[in-house]
């Protein structure tokens, strides 16, 4: 955290290890979000973005390290009602109607949103008299976004909130989310949809392994992650050198091969060739958001662009 | 601070539009009294009309059932996600648990009133403060087998809940003397440290006024000091993904 932070974190994780048995969830996860921010949590399946949104929702303890939410333990803050979540999986109970099922869960909290106005707001309004079994895919999703903002929660915390959603649905949930951020919510969402952290979230953590690889404007990530690859054969060229080239994020060596991830492919191979004419064997490939992945967490988290570029 | 009339209002909604469940909640015992009580009408065993001794089992057994069931009903929900949906919430562990508890009271308040109404269409007769006493003590005797429901809804998985259920609550039953005549011998010393022995006495006590000695109240409160921080941790510890 920087020096001239004065507003509380809405997220601070530090340090933070979370094994299951013998897997590895989270190895040294260290993130903090700030009042107001959109972000997404980038990372493939297994990256530990739920055993993350876990922690920060009460639902379960690190093994090490620190996770605070608005300052305090998230228990306490889930418990003040400031925290509202939707989690990776989860029906809606039955024999409630929609209206029903919003209002029952706004009764629990201490200061609840008008139900009226929630159901305005997911547009669920036209189906608030309709029985929670029977509703499509796009429809639970926005009831259940429903039942996360309806303690009216300053952090709202969602897990892909529209994996297993069709292009409609997600643009509708979407649509709504964009409301919710843009009235001064603080919202993390997780997702492994390049797309959806780029388009979405003004700020994008990128996790692989169970740690940030990762930290930027959805364009720095990009750079990282869905830029392009510049491979070439080139001995005894010092990886920090190859760095320093404009258009380059990150810098593996593989031998006497390097691969370079570029966030301008075109200017970083124009300066390769013209500083470094023995460069052979040289191929540009679109990185692949997996590929992207594989490599971050291969190469070690060192080499994955600049953590410190956050505004 | 928080609401929890309403909690507990949409919870006893949810139950009483869940038909099924109370159907097969109260089908059984009413079943067997009506086909085993009916079929005696006119015995009497030590004095006592058939029907009537029959009833007093078939409703301690329904009203056992009927609470232990609220705990198939949470495994469900915890199968489909909802309990940790529900821990996002303020809901506090005594607010859940007391609307749990309290829906499973209702379904079993329905099932002693339909097992009464159709042990009265028996011929069975008791006085007013008979059948006030017997209620009244079955109530209280339910209390550690509704924690029990809660526990064992936390703690297993819906299939594997089924058989658990029916199991321990036939078990139960049989041992306490809901189904017929009590154990005898040693048996009957273990017996007596059993909560549905003393749900069955609590019935019995509509016949004979006799309300539950030290050793009653002791039972059914050990089980119940018991219980309670068991179904209190087995939903405290129930938060991770299934
Ligand atoms: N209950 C569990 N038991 C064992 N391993 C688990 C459990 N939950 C998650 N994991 C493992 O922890 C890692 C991180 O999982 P998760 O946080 O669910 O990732 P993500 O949400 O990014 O897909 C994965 O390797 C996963 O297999
Ligand atoms: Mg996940």
């Amino acid at each position: 955290m920087r020096a001239e932070e004065v507003k509380c974190p809405a997220v601070w994780i530090g340090g933070v290890e979370k094994s299951y048995g013998r897997v590895t969830a989270l190895s040294g996860l260290d993130l903090a979000i700030f009042p107001g921010e959109t972000v997404a949590l980038l990372g493939p399946n297994g990256a530990g973005k739920s055993t993350t949104i876990d922690l920060l929702l009460g639902l379960s303890r690190p093994d090490a390290g620190e996770v605070r939410v608005l300052g305090e333990a998230p228990a306490e803050m889930v418990a003040a009602g400031r925290v509202g979540g939707m989690l990776q999986t989860g029906q809606l109970i039955r024999h409630l109607r929609v209206r029903e099922l919003v209002s029952m869960v706004a009764s629990l909290y201490p200061r609840p949103r008008p139900v009226d106005e929630v159901l305005e707001l997911t547009a669920t309004a036209s189906i608030a008299g309709r029985d929670t079994t029977k509703l499509s895919g796009g429809q639970t999703q926005r009831v259940r976004l429903a039942l996360g903002l309806v303690g009216d929660p300053d952090l709202l915390v969602l897990d892909e909130p529209t994996a297993a959603l069709d292009v409609e649905g997600r643009r509708e949930l979407w649509a709504v989310l964009r409301a919710v951020s843009s009235s001064g919510t603080t919202v993390l969402f997780a997702t492994h949809y390049l797309e959806e952290a780029d388009e979405h979230a003004d700020r994008v953590v990128l996790l692989a392994a169970g740690r940030v690889v990762a930290d930027g404007t959805p364009n720095e990530v990009r750079g990282v992650v869905g830029g392009r690859r510049i491979r070439a054969n080139l001995p005894g060229v010092d990886s920090d050198e190859l760095a320093g080239l404009a258009g380059v994020a990150a810098v593996e060596r593989r031998g006497d091969a390097v691969v370079l991830s570029c966030t301008g492919s075109d200017a970083a191979l124009r300066l390769l060739l013209a500083r470094y004419p023995t460069a052979c064997d040289i191929e540009v490939t679109a990185a692949r958001l997996e590929e992207a992945f594989v490599e971050l967490t291969g190469a070690g988290a060192g080499a994955a662009g600049d953590p410190g570029a956050r505004r | 601070m928080t609401n929890s009339s309403t909690y507990l209002r949409y919870e006893a909604l949810r139950t009483a539009r869940n038909w099924p469940f109370l159907v097969l909640s109260l089908a059984f015992p009413l079943i067997l009294l009506l086909v085993v009580g009916g079929s005696h009408r006119h015995t009497h065993l030590d004095g006592i009309s058939f029907p009537l001794y029959y009833m007093v089992g078939m409703a301690s057994w329904g009203a056992m059932g009927a609470v232990v069931a609220t705990g198939a009903r949470i495994s469900a929900e915890r199968q489909g996600g909802w309990t940790r949906q529900l821990r996002l919430t303020p809901l506090s562990v005594r607010s859940y648990l007391t609307a749990k508890v309290v829906t499973g009271y209702l379904v079993a308040l329905l099932g002693l009133a339909v097992i009464y109404l159709a042990g009265a269409g028996l011929g069975v007769h008791l006085p007013a403060t008979g059948w006030l006493l017997m209620t009244g003590l079955i109530l209280v005797g339910l209390v550690p087998f509704a924690l029990a429901g809660v526990a064992l809804g936390h703690l297993l998985r819906p299939e594997v809940l089924g058989p658990a259920i029916g199991g321990l609550t036939s078990l139960l039953a049989l041992a306490g003397g809901a189904w017929g005549p009590l154990l005898t011998g040693s048996l009957a010393g273990i017996a007596k440290a059993l909560p549905s022995y003393w749900l069955v006495q609590a019935s019995v006590a509509g016949l004979d006024r006799r309300v539950w000695g030290v050793e009653g109240w002791g039972v059914m409160a050990a089980w119940t000091l018991v219980l309670v921080p068991v179904a209190v941790a087995a939903y405290r510890r129930d938060t991770a993904r299934v």
